[in-house]
C-alpha cells in the first residue's frame, strides 16, 4: 500500500500549544516499573512536570529533576561529578534497575554530553543509564516517548544473546519473531496480544517490556510493528541500527485501523487471516449508539499528539466530516499505510479528504474556527474552556494519549470521548445559548 | 544540580505572565521552546478562564539555536501588535533565553519602531529569581515604566482626590483566593469610607497607571508581590503604604490603626472604634465561635504551619491568639523574606522553618505530629500519608483552590471562612480518633464482594490478576457483570478473553 499523492499536506508557523516531550516520563515511568525517570533540566520543566501530573507527583513518583543551577549553566560545576551525586542518591533511595537522563532544552543548549558522560557513570555505579534527548527544541509531546524508546531499541539483546536461549523455543517460534513496539497499558498490551494469538501469530517481545531486563531479542530476522503514530524515530533505529524488517500497517486505533493492523502482519508473515470480518463488524455493531450521535457531524483536530491522523481516519469511517487534521509532525514514510488507508477511507465514505496542516499556527487555527463552526474541536487545555465560551464544543486532546483506545475492544473508548461533550452539551440546552463570553 | 521533586514557587517567567495577563490589554510573547506555554494551561484550567490567555510563544527551536533568533522574535512582536492591538507587549525571557543570552533589548528597541503598543523586555533573570520575586519586579517594571514617561510627556496626575483613596497593588491572577479577597477588600474600603483609586494589576489599563499618584496612600495586601511598586511610589511620590494582610481580626486592627494613622497624617482625622466592634459582635463571628464551649476542645490541640510568608504569618497569629492553638512551629518558603518571617512569628510559635524544599517540611510534620496542618497543596498530600487532616491556606494550589462559591481569606467574612476551616480541620481529625477507637465503620471490601454467590464461576489466575488492576470502586460492578455475562453465556471459566469480550459487548 501506498497512498497517492492526493491528501493536501500545508505546513504553518509552528506556533501552537502542545505538552513538551518530557511529559512521557509521567506514562513511561508507570510502564517501566523498574525504572527511574532523571529529567535534567530547569525549574521550568519541573513546573510543566509537577502541574501538568497532578496527582501523581504526590505518589513518590519514579522521576525527579536534576534541577540545573547557575554553576552548571557556567560550567562552574563539573557535570559528571554532579550527576554521579545525583544518580548515587537515586540508587540508594530507590535501587532501581535502570535510570533514564531525560535531556532537556538546556542540556542541549550548553551543550551537556550526556551521551558521553552516561557509559562511563554507568561503569562507575553499575546500573545501565539511557540517555533520551526529549526536549522542546525538536519535539512535540508524544514524540518524547518515541526518543526514549529509540535510545531502548539500541539496548535491546541481540542474536548473541540468543545462544543462551532454549534453541527449541526459537525453532517453534521461527517465523513469528516478532516484536511490537510503543508503550501502552498492559490491559492493552494483553489484549492485542490475545488478538494476534487468534491469528496464531505469538509476539515474541515489546517495546518497551515491563522491566529493563526483559527487553525483547532483536535480531536482523526480527519483524517489528509499531503500536502508535508517533514512533518514527523508533523505526528507523529498530531498521537501521538493528536491522530489523518494519512491517508498515496503519496503526490498531479504531475497528478499522485494528482490521488493517493485523491484516498487514499476517500478509507479511503469510498467515491467511481468519474472522476478522466477523469480528470487526460485530465491534462496528456495538459502536452503533454512538456513531447515529456523530454521524454527519464535523470535527477539527488543532494538532498536539501525532494521533491526529489515525483518529481522523476512524471518525470519518464513523461518519463524521474532518475539516483539518492539525498535526505537530508528519512522518509520511512511517504513517505511510495509515495515510493511504486514510484516503482510501475518504474515498469509500465519498467525503472530501481534509486538509493535513503539519505544524500549525493556533492563531490561524482559531480563525479558520470561527470561520467553519465545526460540531466538535479536539484541542489543548489552552483553548478549550475559552472556544466552549464561545459556544464551540471541545474535547480535550491530551486525554487519547492516556485513554486505552487501541484494539478492537477499546474502539468504543474513543467514542465515549469524543461523543462526551456533544451528549454534555445537549443534555444542558436550557443553559446554553453562548451565555458565557 | 540538586535532585527536586516538586517546588514550592514557580520558574521567575510565570511571574512575569502572571503579571502581564492580569493587566487589561496587555500581552506578552514568550521567548521560549515548544511546550514552555504552559501557563496558558493553568489559566484556561484553575481560573476557568473564558478568554483565550494573552501569552503567545516566540519558538527557539533548532534553527534558533543555529542561527539566532534574527526576525522571528520582531515578527512575533509586530504580528501580535496588529492582530490585537495591545497597550503593551512584554517579552518574557524564559531559563532558555538567559543562557542563550541573545540581545532581546535590541529586539525590543528595533520592534517599537514599528508598532503602535509599547514594548518592554521584563527584566528577570532566571537563575536568580522565583515566580513570587519575578511578579514583583515585573509589575515595578511597568509601573515605572509608564510613570516615567508621563513625568516626561508632564501628563502625571499627581492632585489628591478630594476624599481619602488607596491603591490596591498586587492583585493578579492564578493568586490564593485572591478573586474573593478582593470583593471583600472593595467592601472593607467602602465601609471605611476610602475610595479605591486604582487596583493594579488586576484588570486595570497602563493607560491609568499615570492616575495612580492620586491615592493618598498604597495597600499591598499580598507582601510577596506589590512590595517593590509600593516602596517606588514612596520614594518618588512620597506615598506612604500598608503591608499588612488584613487576615483574622488581630490583623485587622493593625490594618485599621494604620490607615487612622496615615490618614491622620493627611490631616483626616477618623475613628473606627465602633465600626471595628460592631464588626467583630456582628459581622465575624470568629471572635464569639472562638469562645463558645464547642471550642473548648480545641484546647491544647497542637498544628503547624507552612507556606508563602504573608499567609503563614497571618495564619500563625490567627491559631496562637485568636483560637489558643499552639503553633509547634511555622514556616514559609519565601526564602528571600526570611527576616521579616522571623521578626513576625518568633513570639508565637516555638519554632521557625524556614525552607524551600518539601522533604524537609515533611521529615519536621513527621517529626513533630501535630493534630492539624495548615499549608499547601504539598502539606495537604503529606498529611494524607501521615493521617493528618489539613486546611490548605496558601499557594502552591490546585483547581479545588479555586472554588466558585466566596471564599475569601480576608476582611471580616474571612475570618468567618478561616474559623471554619479551622474546626473543620480538628473535628475530622477527632472524629477520625474516635472511629479508629471503636473499631471505624470500614468499607472498603464490600465493594469488591459479590453480590451473585454463584460459587460455580472459576475466575482464571491471570483474570483475577486484571481484574486487580480495575480501580477499585468500579472493580465489584466489572466483577458482577462479567459473571453475568459469562453465566449467559454458560461458560463457568472466566478467563483473559472472556472478560474482554465482556468488555465489548457490555461496555464495562
Amino acid at each position: 500500500m501506498t497512498y497517492s499523492n492526493n491528501l493536501t499536506f500545508e505546513c504553518e508557523t509552528g506556533n501552537y500549544h502542545t505538552f513538551c516531550p518530557i511529559s512521557c516520563v509521567s506514562w513511561l515511568y508507570q510502564k517501566i516499573e523498574d525504572s527511574f525517570f532523571l529529567v535534567i533540566g530547569t525549574k521550568t520543566c519541573g513546573y510543566f512536570l509537577q502541574n501538568a501530573m497532578g496527582v501523581m507527583i504526590f505518589a513518590e513518583p519514579r522521576y525527579a529533576m536534576a534541577e540545573l543551577e547557575e554553576g552548571d549553566i557556567s560550567a562552574q560545576l563539573n557535570d559528571y561529578e554532579e550527576l554521579k551525586k545525583l544518580c548515587l542518591q537515586i540508587k540508594k533511595d530507590r535501587n532501581p534497575g535502570v535510570i533514564f537522563w531525560i535531556g532537556t532544552c538546556t542540556t542541549e543548549i550548553i551543550k551537556m554530553d550526556l551521551e558521553g558522560i552516561a557509559p562511563k557513570l554507568e561503569a562507575d555505579i553499575n546500573i545501565p543509564i539511557i540517555v533520551a534527548r526529549a526536549n522542546g527544541l525538536d519535539y512535540a509531546f508524544t514524540q518524547g516517548e518515541d526518543t526514549v524508546l529509540a535510545a531502548m531499541a539500541q539496548r535491546c539483546p541481540d542474536a548473541k544473546s540468543l545462544k543462551y536461549k532454549n534453541i527449541n523455543t526459537i525453532k517453534t517460534k521461527q517465523h513469528t519473531n516478532l516484536i511490537l513496539f510503543g508503550s501502552l497499558p498492559n490491559t492493552t498490551v494483553n489484549q492485542l496480544t490475545t488478538e494476534l494469538s487468534k491469528q496464531n501469530i505469538t509476539i515474541a517481545g515489546w517495546l518497551p517490556s515491563s522491566r529493563y531486563n526483559e527487553l525483547p531479542i532483536i535480531t536482523e530476522n526480527s519483524y517489528v510493528v509499531g503500536v502508535n503514530p508517533f514512533l518514527s524515530r523508533t523505526a528507523t533505529t529498530l531498521m537501521r541500527r538493528r536491522k530489523a524488517k518494519l512491517i508498515s500497517a496503519p496503526f490498531p486505533i479504531g475497528p478499522d485501523g485494528t482490521r488493517a493492523w493485523i491484516e498487514k502482519i499476517c500478509s507479511v508473515l503469510e498467515i491467511t487471516p481468519k474472522n476478522l470480518n466477523t469480528r470487526e463488524s460485530e465491534i462496528w455493531d456495538t459502536l452503533d449508539e454512538y456513531i447515529q450521535l456523530i454521524k454527519g457531524k464535523s470535527v477539527f483536530f488543532m494538532g498536539d499528539n501525532l494521533l491526529e491522523i489515525s483518529l481522523a481516519r476512524f471518525l470519518i469511517r464513523c461518519g463524521m466530516i474532518v475539516y483539518e487534521i492539525g498535526i505537530p509532525y508528519m512522518d509520511k514514510r512511517y504513517q505511510n499505510a495509515e495515510l493511504a488507508l486514510l484516503e482510501h477511507t475518504c474515498n469509500i465514505m465519498n467525503i472530501k479528504k481534509p486538509r493535513i496542516i503539519e505544524k500549525p499556527d493556533n492563531y490561524n487555527q482559531l480563525d479558520r474556527i470561527q470561520d467553519l463552526k465545526p460540531d466538535l474541536v479536539i484541542t489543548g487545555m489552552a483553548h478549550a474552556n475559552p472556544l466552549e465560551a464561545r459556544g464551540i464544543n471541545t474535547k480535550w486532546s491530551v486525554e487519547f494519549t492516556f485513554a486505552q483506545i487501541h484494539g478492537f475492544t477499546n474502539a468504543k473508548d474513543i467514542l465515549e470521548l469524543i461523543t462526551r461533550p456533544l451528549r454534555r452539551n445537549n443534555s444542558l440546552q436550557t443553559i446554553n445559548n453562548n451565555i458565557y463570553y | 544540580m540538586k535532585l527536586a521533586y516538586w517546588m514550592y514557587a514557580g520558574p521567575a517567567h510565570i511571574g512575569t505572565l502572571r503579571i502581564a495577563s492580569s493587566f487589561k490589554n496587555v500581552h506578552a510573547i514568550m521567548h521560549a521552546p515548544l511546550g514552555d506555554d504552559y501557563f496558558n494551561v493553568m489559566r484556561s484550567m484553575l481560573e476557568r478562564d473564558r478568554n483565550f490567555t494573552p501569552v503567545t510563544a516566540s519558538i527557539v527551536d533548532r534553527h534558533v539555536l543555529a542561527r539566532g533568533s534574527q526576525e522571528k522574535v520582531i515578527y512575533n512582536i509586530t504580528r501580535k501588535d496588529k492582530e490585537a492591538n495591545p497597550d503593551l507587549v512584554v517579552l518574557t525571557p524564559t531559563c532558555t533565553s538567559s543562557i542563550l543570552q541573545e540581545d532581546l533589548q535590541n529586539f525590543v528597541s528595533r520592534a517599537s519602531v514599528e508598532t503602535d503598543s509599547d514594548i518592554i523586555l521584563a527584566d528577570v533573570n532566571h537563575y536568580r529569581f522565583n515566580e513570587l520575586q519575578a511578579s514583583d519586579r515585573t509589575l515595578e517594571q511597568i509601573v515605572t515604566f509608564y510613570i516615567k514617561r508621563s513625568l516626561n510627556e508632564n501628563t502625571l496626575n499627581k492632585t489628591k482626590s478630594n476624599k481619602p483613596s488607596v491603591n490596591i497593588i498586587g492583585m493578579l491572577s492564578l493568586g490564593f483566593h485572591s478573586q474573593h479577597d478582593l470583593v471583600e477588600l472593595r467592601r472593607l474600603f467602602q465601609d471605611l469610607d476610602i475610595q479605591i483609586n486604582q487596583i493594579i494589576p488586576e484588570n486595570a489599563s497602563v493607560n491609568d497607571l499615570k492616575n495612580l499618584p492620586k491615592a493618598w496612600f498604597n495597600f499591598v495586601p499580598y507582601r510577596e508581590t506589590g512590595l517593590l511598586t509600593a516602596k517606588f511610589l514612596q520614594k518618588e511620590f512620597d506615598m506612604p503604604f500598608i503591608d499588612t494582610i488584613p487576615m483574622g481580626l488581630t490583623n485587622l486592627k493593625e490594618f485599621i490603626n494604620a490607615i487612622e494613622n496615615i490618614l491622620q497624617n493627611y490631616n483626616c482625622q477618623r475613628n473606627y472604634d465602633n465600626y471595628l466592634q460592631n464588626q467583630i459582635k456582628y459581622i465575624s463571628q470568629a471572635a464569639w465561635f472562638s469562645r463558645s464551649i464547642d471550642c473548648q476542645n480545641l484546647t491544647g490541640k497542637t498544628a503547624i504551619v507552612f507556606g508563602d510568608a504573608s499567609h503563614a504569618v497571618a495564619m500563625t497569629k490567627i491559631l496562637h491568639l485568636e483560637m489558643h492553638i499552639k503553633v509547634l512551629w511555622a514556616g514559609t518558603y519565601c526564602v528571600n523574606d526570611a527576616d521579616w518571617f522571623h521578626s513576625q512569628v518568633q513570639n508565637i510559635c516555638s519554632e521557625v522553618l524556614i525552607t524551600d524544599d518539601h522533604n524537609v517540611v515533611g521529615d519536621m510534620i513527621a517529626r513533630t505530629d501535630p493534630n492539624a496542618i495548615f499549608g499547601t497543596q504539598m502539606e495537604r498530600h503529606i498529611g494524607k500519608r501521615l493521617n493528618i487532616p489539613c486546611g490548605v491556606i496558601s499557594s502552591p494550589v490546585h483547581i479545588q483552590n479555586f472554588p466558585i462559591s466566596y471564599k475569601p481569606f480576608v476582611g471580616f467574612e474571612g475570618t468567618n471562612q478561616i474559623a471554619d476551616l479551622v474546626y473543620n480541620s480538628f473535628t475530622l481529625g477527632m472524629e477520625d480518633h474516635l472511629l479508629d477507637l471503636f473499631g471505624g465503620h470500614d468499607t472498603t471490601d464490600i465493594l469488591t464482594n459479590t453480590l451473585s454467590s454463584n460459587s460455580e464461576i472459576v475466575w482464571s489466575p491471570q483474570a483475577l490478576q486484571e481484574l486487580s488492576k480495575i480501580p477499585g470502586f468500579i472493580r465489584g460492578k466489572v466483577k458482577r457483570n462479567t459473571e453475568k455475562f459469562a453465566m449467559n453465556k454458560k461458560t463457568y471459566l472466566i478467563d483473559l478473553d472472556l472478560m474482554y469480550e465482556a468488555k465489548e459487548k457490555l461496555g464495562t
